[in-house]
């Protein structure tokens, strides 16, 4: 049996206009990714990580080509109808994690399905708690979120991203932020979710996070340069307990 | 997302920001209190203007000289000369409706006493006069249809003439005195009826036969005005009717021409005070008013930093699935809550400046129930009116550009 496609890029270009330039961002991209992938998408600057990144989040739409997005086409879509896909299909990661000040860690996970009418208010927080229950922070629910550290707040940010179910979480340099022990800790998580079977996409320009995953994407000038199945994951777990024990002072 | 919960995150924004919010309140709270109190001195001095004009009979009719021209220009002198001698006898004589008559011819001047003096009114009656104004005579007698006959040199006077007259608390009864210059008795004293409304002293007055001010003091064969009472208040109409007829006869009016002269009612001078009373206050709430649109500005552009401030939680929302109605929601409904806040905080300041205008200054000033509706209104209104812009601008960000914002 073929496993379902997640998403589907068809030859995705995206033009944008500078002045009186042209500027292509990316220039036909296309690639599937299946349910239960785990999948890095690498780059330097100016590479089309972050466009790519942007297409596949449904914040914008490809000047041309065809984004298929749990089989739903998004290129015609307007912007409500997108907005209503990112709520059900997409858990977001960000890089600075992005929580709402003076809030809960609860109330930040609760934050998508605010937005989500199936819900109610008990609904709601039931599975906001599951959700950081998931991701270890089981015990720090009531804290708010400049009560917490970086890693804490990264793992709030998964379980935000986690707690529509999404069809795949898409993070946006999510340990570019965090010292080495914390980012493998969170690798860890990623890794726990991908053996789970979730789809993950994983935008970055360190190269070390691809030895993790079990698919590298490497963009160049727009286009897809590399794409290569990874038969050798390391275990993020292994890594972390070989680093050495934190110093504490 | 649900109205509910919108309202919670408005709630928390504008707790979260308390100094910033309560100052952009400050302007609504102003606002709409001066509106409020200005209804409640519109409506107040309405009502008291009302209990004015029904202390002097609710059934009093006016008879004057000249067409009902109210704002307009009556050129020709002689019109108002018009009410004569013939007018008051068949009126007497024939009117049905109408229980007492009196002539008025009104003239002003010095009362003198020994070594004080005043100035005064001095008004020439008929001795129903006081009966048609419901006015008593605290001391002393009122002047006889005898008197008005022989043109007496008689007068009731007022308080206020009597304190100027006689400070000493000498008995005033049969004492004379000099009102331009012509030897008056006084017979009696007036009850005293206070200022009214316009702050205009009653008890400045002398009241002496009509006769006698006509000949001895304003030297003229025509009265100023005829007042009469209805033999009860819903008959003013009838006697109206009736009382133009006999007029318009008298006068040898032609079926065409315009009456020479205007009755009124007291129903009618209450409608005209009103409406007067009606035109000050929409000025001076519109006045008012206009620092709610200058508050309203004031909520837009505390909106609008709230908007740029909070950008990236917008972009956040946004990401997460929020669509441009949710965002613009949320924003419009914390300018309302903002507003509406301001409104009713303004309402209770409205409340305070209202006793504060009867208990301390005395002036009466009464809350119409609806201002307080409309106050909420229009704060709604605002609310919605004046974050629209910064609501729209919050929904057409960019969420790619918004989650990226520092």
């Amino acid at each position: 049996m073929e496993k379902k496609a997640v998403i589907e890029l068809q030859d995705v270009r995206r033009d944008f206009q500078v002045g009186s330039e042209t500027v292509h961002a990316l220039r036909g991209v296309s690639f599937k990714i299946y349910e239960g992938e785990f999948v890095t998408i690498m780059g330097t600057s100016g590479s089309g990580k972050s466009t790519l990144l942007n297409q596949l989040g449904c914040l914008d739409t490809p000047t041309s080509g065809e984004y298929l997005l749990d089989g739903i086409p998004v290129r015609s879509m307007r912007r409500s109808q997108r907005a209503r896909l990112r709520n059900r299909k997409i858990g977001f990661v960000f890089q600075n994690y992005n929580l709402l000040a003076k809030t809960t860690a609860v109330e930040n996970v609760e934050l998508p399905l605010m937005y989500n009418k199936e819900y109610n208010s008990r609904q709601r927080r039931e599975a906001a708690v599951a959700a950081l229950q998931a991701v270890g922070l089981g015990d720090r629910l009531e804290h708010k979120s400049n009560q917490m550290s970086g890693g804490q707040m990264q793992r709030v940010a998964i379980a935000r991203a986690l707690v529509n179910n999404p069809a795949v979480i898409l993070a946006d340099e999510a340990t570019g932020n965090l010292d080495t022990r914390t980012s493998f800790e969170v690798l860890v998580l990623f890794q726990k979710l991908h053996a789970e079977g979730r789809t993950i996409i994983f935008v970055t320009h360190n190269p070390e996070i691809a030895q993790y995953s079990s698919r590298n994407i490497v963009l160049r000038d727009g286009k897809v340069r590399e794409d290569v199945y990874n038969n050798n994951i390391l275990s993020a777990a292994e890594a972390l307990a070989a680093l050495p024990a934190p110093q504490d002072d | 997302m649900s109205y509910i919960n919108l309202f919670k995150i408005a709630v928390k924004a504008i707790l979260s920001n308390k100094g910033r919010s309560f100052l952009s309140m400050l302007g609504i709270i102003i606002g709409v209190g001066a509106v409020i109190v200005m209804m409640a001195i519109g409506q107040g001095s309405k009502q008291s203007i009302r209990e004015e004009i029904q202390k002097n009979g609710t059934n009093m009719l006016t008879i004057r000289p000249g067409a009902d021209m109210r704002g307009g220009v009556r050129l020709d002198p002689s019109a108002m000369q018009t009410l004569k001698q013939v007018d008051y006898e068949t009126i007497l004589a024939e009117a049905k409706f109408v229980r007492m008559v009196s002539p008025e011819v009104t003239t002003s001047g010095q009362a003198v006493f020994g070594s004080n003096n005043t100035t005064s009114t001095c008004y020439g009656e008929s001795p129903d006069y006081l009966r048609i104004k419901i006015w008593d005579v605290e001391e002393g007698v009122c002047f006889t249809e005898e008197d008005v006959k022989k043109s007496a040199k008689v007068c009731v006077v007022g308080a206020t003439v009597v304190k100027e007259l006689f400070p000493n608390g000498q008995d005033p009864i049969g004492k004379t005195i000099r009102f331009k210059s012509i030897p008056f008795r006084i017979v009696g004293v007036l009850k005293s009826k206070g200022y009214n409304t316009w702050g205009m002293d009653q008890d400045n007055v002398i009241v002496a036969p009509y006769t006698t001010v006509m000949k001895r003091l304003a030297a003229q064969t025509h009265y100023n005005s005829i007042i009469c009472s209805a033999v009860t208040e819903e008959l003013s109409d009838a006697a109206i009717e009736d009382l133009t007829t006999i007029l318009r006869r008298t006068h040898k009016l032609k079926d065409g021409e315009v009456d020479n002269f205007t009755i009124r009612s007291q129903q009618e001078w209450m409608d005209t005070m009103s409406s007067t009373m009606d035109t000050i206050t929409i000025i001076l709430v519109v006045a008012a008013a206009f620092s709610l649109l200058v508050a309203g500005i004031g909520i837009m552009n505390i909106m609008l930093v709230s908007v740029t401030e909070r950008t990236k939680e917008i972009g956040l929302r946004m990401s997460v699935g929020a669509r441009g109605l949710d965002i613009s929601n949320q924003f419009l409904i914390e300018s309302i809550l903002i507003s509406l806040t301001g409104g009713i905080l303004g309402v209770l300041f409205g409340g305070l400046l209202t006793w504060g205008c009867n208990a301390i200054i005395g002036y009466p000033a009464v809350i119409p129930a609806w201002s307080v509706i409309v106050s909420f209104a229009v704060c709604v209104a605002i609310g919605v009116g004046f974050g629209y812009f910064p609501a729209q601008k919050a929904a057409r960000l960019d969420p790619i550009e918004a989650i990226r914002y520092e």
